[in-house]
């Protein structure tokens, strides 16, 4: 070794062979820890101390039996949002187009409550306007699947920008439909009922059963291989025969029919209406959750709990202490800052200069040159960039990834 | 896996621990009132909610804990959510600020009889028939045409001063939504305007949106430079149309509230609705055990309907005078904002019109409007139904 420039005081080295345990201990700590940041921030900024943010972050999560099946019903909504971009995401399709495929399910699922509610049967109603949200969710992300497939283009740009375009048929919809309405429709007829007068169960269960589904589907499924491997290298999976085309078209089919089936849930059984805000971003805040839960399906269930946690405990202690709509939003903001920076600690180790003679000795020459290339690509990313395509596929399929 | 199930029970188990220990503390049963905002108080609509409602609790002496806001709430099944919650907590009475939260506070106060909500904005508590279900708003079309005369007259000193001629009197004005709210105001600002000022013109352009401080802002932009305007006003919550007419050295009549303090040369007047008269009465009524009226209505007499303050700089000579004048003639009665005489539709003079003041899915209008030669702005129910389309005002867009 020739050093032909000076050393920094320290530099970075990613970890090889990190251990379960130890990165779980590390995300409860982030975890913890920034809840005591926001607490810390919430008393030095307002008027009102750390037991003020506790006992209303609490009281606004699990004070009522309202407050706690909200909390589970929100996590659902969130749970499922992330489990239906997540195939997209394991074959690397950059789909942030969640928002957009959810709302044109909301809108399918209107145009049959406008033009059925109330003149046909509640239950030829909820099929078709099941069917209609399935058929407008397929559409919005088999299009921008197509144009991937065939000639290439950049998926991201294109499910971001037909968010928008969702948003603007929507309002394009209620404005022909509704002349003089400001924006929201609402709907009476043809709605899904509460399960035994709940109307928070039906979500949670939905979301359970498919989140178990979807890591059946991703874990053992022959199509959870494939998309896997399509995703890992195009070229690899094109050597084993898989057609690259028709996964990529199929993994978008089964996340557009997802989010349908959400939009429809939203409309149809939780808010009985249709605006542009339906969703309120939740498609993208599951984009989040799935990357942060690291496509786990499992994970994605705690990490949307915890934020939901967060988001709910936060605007209460915003509406005790008349910190407006903002607050929650910066807590959750924290909470998401703390969560991704884990993901630095968990790959990467600070090596300072005295440090590094001893890492020398114990790991031989290997760490002294893998200085750190770009890590917010790699702090993120499952499969390891320095091993060859084969053996990440291997390795993923073998043992799950944490 | 294992391992990472045993770490999320335990997680579980130590949050629902403590929550045990938190639901043990119990509510003490104290006078509580809430209020859902749509947004918070950057939105000059909402803040005109919470302002009135802190002046309130001051006036009674409640405490932060009688008096709890909920801000950010969206127009969906969240409002029902949110007022369920409040009435968990022990409300006696719950406001919600925004059109669209409506169904959502039906379905609440049908769940919560003892619980009295209170709608601002909503047209179906007088249909709807429920006990403690009630909707308000405010004449606030009196304050507009208050507004408007002060904007005639701000005219009037243009024309005099030889700036523009008495065909390029033209206002530019930045609506929301076409609904009726937004209608009925800014024709009751144009027909002020219009009583000093008869050769006044006004162009109308929408943003579809109640807050979108960009829109509001291109908007105002749009009308004066593209469109010859004058004077601007808006119906509209951010602060973007004021603000660009303090750039371009172009008056402004503002809503919701006094936006002085950003454009202290081109500020002239602003209407807003006042709500504390509100809070009080209903206050006032649970208090005393009576029911709340269905609709209530804020007027200049009641202290419902106010104007700010005169810019200090900008409005014309003697428009103080000019609008005590007028106010007063108002709450006479001796002046009607919407007298047949005073406007046209297509040309003709206005005998009869149906408006859709009972709500139902298909906007059926089911109310003779027209009476005494005038239109009866709320009067059938609290929320504006006045939706015409007067001579003298271009909408320059109708699509939201």
């Amino acid at each position: 070794m020739f050093k032909t420039k000076r050393e920094p005081l320290f530099h970075l080295v990613k970890r090889i062979d990190v251990s379960k345990k130890y990165a779980w201990a590390v995300r409860i700590g982030a975890f913890l820890l920034s809840i005591l940041v926001c607490a810390a921030i919430s008393s030095l900024l307002t008027d009102k101390s750390i037991g003020f943010f506790f006992k209303y972050l609490f009281n606004g999560t699990f004070g009522t039996k309202r407050t706690i099946w909200n909390l589970f019903h929100e996590t659902a909504i969130l749970l499922l949002v992330s489990i239906a971009v997540t195939p997209c995401f394991k074959m690397k399709f950059w789909n942030i187009g969640g928002e957009g495929q959810i709302l044109m399910g909301a809108l399918g699922c209107s145009v049959a409550l406008v033009f059925m509610g109330g003149k046909s049967s509640d239950g030829a109603t909820i099929v078709v306007s099941l069917i209609l949200a399935f058929v407008f969710g397929i559409a919005w992300a088999v299009i921008p699947a197509f144009f991937k497939a065939r000639w290439n283009t950049n998926e991201t740009l294109l499910t971001l920008m037909m968010n928008y375009i969702a948003v603007c048929l929507v309002n394009y919809f209620i404005k022909s439909v509704a002349s003089s309405s400001t924006g929201t429709l609402t709907f009476k007829d043809g709605l899904v009922e509460p399960i035994g007068g709940n109307q928070f169960i039906l979500f949670i269960i939905v979301s359970v059963v498919l989140t178990v589904l979807m890591w059946v589907y991703l874990k053992y499924s022959k199509h959870g291989y494939e998309l896997t491997v399509v995703g890992e290298s195009e070229n690899t999976s094109r050597y084993v025969g898989i057609n690259n085309k028709l996964v990529i078209i199929r993994t978008l089919i089964l996340c557009g029919a997802l989010c349908g089936l959400i939009g429809f849930l939203l409309v149809s059984g939780v808010n009985h209406s249709l605006g542009d805000a339906t969703v309120e971003g939740r498609g993208f805040t599951g984009l989040l959750i799935s990357w942060l839960a690291h496509f786990n399906p499992l994970a994605m269930g705690l990490t949307s709990f915890l934020f939901v946690f967060i988001d709910n405990g936060a605007s209460q202690v915003s509406n005790y202490a008349r910190l407006g709509a903002s607050y929650p939003k910066v807590m959750t903001g924290i909470f998401f800052l703390f969560i991704i920076a884990t993901e630095f600690f968990i790959n990467y180790k600070i090596v300072f200069k005295k440090m590094k003679l001893k890492e020398i000795s114990s790991n031989g020459d290997k760490d002294i040159d893998k200085e750190v290339k770009e890590p917010q690509e790699n702090d993120i990313d499952i499969p390891k960039d320095d091993n060859n395509a084969q053996e990440g596929i291997t390795e993923m399929i073998i043992k799950e990834k944490i | 896996m294992k391992k990472k199930l045993i770490v999320l029970l335990l997680v579980v188990a130590l949050v629902g621990l403590l929550a045990v220990s938190v639901v043990g503390c119990k509510e003490k049963d104290e006078f509580k009132i809430g209020l859902i905002c749509l947004h918070d108080e950057n939105s000059t609509y909402d803040k005109n909610f919470i302002d009135a409602l802190k002046a309130t609790q001051a006036k009674y002496g409640l405490t932060d804990e009688q008096v709890l806001i909920v801000t950010g709430v969206p127009e969906g099944d969240a409002c029902y959510q949110e007022a369920a919650k409040l009435a968990d907590a022990g409300c006696d009475i719950i406001f919600a600020d925004s059109f669209g939260h409506e169904d959502y506070m039906i379905q609440a106060a049908e769940e919560y009889p003892d619980v009295q909500f209170c709608h601002a904005t909503g047209t179906k508590a007088h249909t709807e028939d429920l006990p403690n279900y009630a909707n308000a708003f405010a004449n606030i079309y009196e304050g507009r045409y208050l507004a408007g005369v002060a904007a005639g007259m701000k005219l009037n000193e243009m024309i005099a001063d030889e700036e523009i001629t008495t065909a390029e009197a033209k206002m530019g004005y930045i609506g929301a939504y076409t609904y009726a709210e937004v209608i009925s105001g800014y024709t009751s600002f144009y027909l002020g305007a219009k009583s000093v000022c008869p050769t006044v013109t006004m162009d109308v352009t929408f943003t579809g949106s109640w807050y979108d401080e960009t829109a509001e802002r291109n908007s105002a932009i749009d009308l004066i430079e593209n469109r010859d305007c004058v004077l601007i006003s808006q119906h509209a919550d951010s602060w973007g149309a004021p603000n660009a007419c303090e750039e371009r050295d172009i008056p402004n009549v503002s809503y919701n509230g006094s936006t002085e303090s950003a454009c202290p040369d081109t500020f002239i007047i602003s209407s807003r609705i006042d709500w504390s008269p509100y809070y009080e009465y209903v206050i006032e009524q649970v208090q005393a055990g009576n029911p709340v009226a269905h609709d209530w209505v804020g007027t200049l007499e009641n202290g419902g309907v106010k104007l700010t303050d005169l810019g200090a700089t900008a409005p014309a000579e003697g428009t103080a005078a000019k609008i005590a004048d007028e106010k007063a003639k108002l709450i006479a009665g001796t002046t009607k904002v919407f007298d047949t005489a005073t406007f046209t539709v297509a040309g003709e003079t206005l005998t009869t019109y149906m408006a859709d003041v009972n709500s139902d899915a298909a906007f059926t209008p089911d109310t003779e409007a027209i009476a005494d030669g005038y239109f009866q702005e709320s009067v059938f129910r609290s929320a504006p139904y006045f939706d015409l389309s007067i001579d003298g005002i271009t909408r320059l867009n109708a699509m939201f």
